[in-house]
């Protein structure tokens, strides 16, 4: 068999397409299969990725509807709009979507609690306590490394907390 | 500072230098940012963009990393200067689309640059030559934590910095590795190691960020994930993925230097050879001849072609690159007579 697209070809990829519930088969060989895939993986981009995960594990046709007229009382983007467009409206929007968008970034991210850097932490506390928390973040990870036998690691580690020191001295 | 100033300097991260700098090119951390109370960007109004414009601004004259940087207005550039300032890597593809109200701040030596008003209100990023992540995630947290002092950030304690795109939420930090891996492309083990990358959900992107295909052997690998772990956490599960395929390529060159040798030594020095005699050569056939080179360099095989000259033409035989060195607007056509006699003069001065 030749392959459909190039017809030169003997047809090595056997693909199913299903597109509005209309099945069709397709048989290329594997430099057309391969441009074939690329293709479909443009048209297939990270908004729709988004759109659909928004949709999901809300089963219920009335939460469904409630959750597309929910809307930003600060900037006015619904959430009908952010799954047209997968971008939020503004920071606030966090908390107007907060029971649609907990679940959603437990599914990008596997987790939905942040444990990262806090600005209002760096605010308060002044440059000098912040270094010497930097240093003693090192050599907690020096120890780390050397229990376990990362070495390269481990002497990275070493030389990082000696330079910073002695930037510190001069 | 002008653009046409950072035409003959070499931006640091291109230095061939640091950790690893045989097959790590550069480490780069970026950070997504938002002000408070300001729609981001794609939501927001003219009048809030230069808001946000004239805001962030006013704030990073302040910070003393960012002190002797230069501020470019977008909409006043041309369009070949927009594409310069993308082939150094000092902002993205997007952001030289649809210019209104968008600026990028760049540092002296190029080590940081800003970009405002793309995706999010602020796109922090610092490069680094070579394998280099936590010195880079020191520098540019500093930098932020500067920015914090100056600037009321969106952010929440559970869900932390508050971003446009719910994939970048949480530290809105993207760690990327770029690796140049010709002996597991030859060997043709790259797909095997690209798959199981993606398993790891961490991505694989070409020498230009989103949406760029790989080139010339080039990959760049960065987290996708930025929530739920700590700056320090995500930067050291991409040093663990990293070490492991610098180990694999590293083998890989190995098996090839005892098997091959000779094929190998035959097609670094007819890429060498087509370099320093071609007349007509497109940026495609030269990122891949350059891939080989350096690959020889690397190896040995070919000596006195420093790295950091191989690493320069991989920028200055862009187009835009090309166009700034000669002033002008050039056609497809000139451009590849051109490129093979800056190669040229380049190469066969050494």
């Amino acid at each position: 068999m030749l392959c459909d697209i190039c017809g030169k070809n003997p047809a090595t990829v056997h693909l199913t397409e299903i597109i509005d519930e209309q099945m069709n088969e397709l048989h290329l060989c594997e430099d057309c299969a391969r441009n074939k895939s690329a293709a479909m993986e443009q048209q297939f981009g990270l908004s729709d990725l988004l759109a659909g995960m928004a949709d999901f594990g809300k089963p219920s046709a009335a939460e469904k509807e409630e959750a597309v007229n929910a809307k930003c009382p600060a900037c006015g983007l619904t959430y009908a709009d952010f799954k047209k467009v997968g971008r939020l409206g503004c920071g606030e929007c966090y908390n107007a979507f907060r029971g649609y968008l907990a679940p959603l970034l437990k599914r990008i991210h596997g987790s939905n609690q942040h444990i990262g850097k806090n600005p209002s932490k760096v605010k308060t506390s002044s440059r000098m306590y912040k270094k010497k928390a930097n240093l003693e973040d090192l050599r907690n990870q020096l120890q780390q490394a050397i229990q376990k036998e990362a070495f390269e690691e481990a002497a990275r580690l070493r030389d990082m907390i000696k330079e910073i020191e002695r930037k510190k001295e001069s | 500072m002008q653009i046409n100033d950072l035409l003959n300097h070499t931006s640091e991260w291109l230095k061939g230098t640091g950790p690893n700098s045989d097959i790590v090119i550069s480490s780069r951390i970026r950070l997504a940012r938002n002000l408070n109370k300001i729609p981001f960007p794609h939501w927001a109004d003219k009048g809030q963009l230069d808001e946000v414009v004239n805001t962030v601004s006013a704030a990073v004259a302040k910070v003393s990393l960012l002190k002797k940087s230069t501020l470019f207005e977008l909409a006043k550039l041309d369009s070949i200067d927009k594409q310069f300032l993308v082939e150094r890597h000092l902002m993205s593809i997007e952001h030289a689309q649809k210019t209104e109200h968008k600026a990028v701040l760049v540092s002296e030596e190029e080590i940081i640059s800003v970009m405002i008003n793309e995706e999010d209100h602020l796109r922090i990023q610092l490069m680094q030559s070579g394998f280099n992540l936590f010195e880079a995630w020191n520098i540019i947290n500093a930098v932020d934590d500067d920015l914090a002092k100056l600037l009321d950030y969106a952010f929440l304690p559970d869900f932390g910095y508050l971003t446009a795109c719910p994939t970048n939420t949480g530290t809105g930090m993207r760690g990327s590795v770029m690796l140049h891996l010709p002996a597991l492309v030859m060997s043709r083990q790259i797909e095997r190691v690209l798959a199981a990358i993606a398993k790891l959900s961490f991505t694989t992107r070409g020498l230009y960020g989103e949406g760029t295909q790989a080139s010339g052997n080039f990959f760049q690998i960065s987290n996708q994930v930025s929530l739920g772990h700590s700056e320090n956490e995500i930067i050291e599960n991409i040093n663990g993925l990293i070490r492991q395929i610098i180990e694999q390529e590293t083998q890989a060159r190995e098996i090839m230097l005892s098997k091959s040798k000779e094929v190998l030594e035959d097609r670094i020095n007819r890429s060498l050879g087509i370099l320093k005699s071609a007349r007509i050569i497109t940026s495609q056939e030269t990122i891949e001849l350059l891939s080989m080179i350096r690959l020889g360099s690397d190896l040995g095989m070919i000596r006195g072609i420093d790295r950091r000259i191989i690493n320069e033409l991989f920028i200055t035989t862009q187009p835009a690159h090309l166009q700034k060195l000669e002033n002008k607007k050039l056609s497809s056509q000139d451009r590849d007579l051109k490129r093979a006699e800056l190669i040229r003069n380049k190469l066969n001065l050494i």
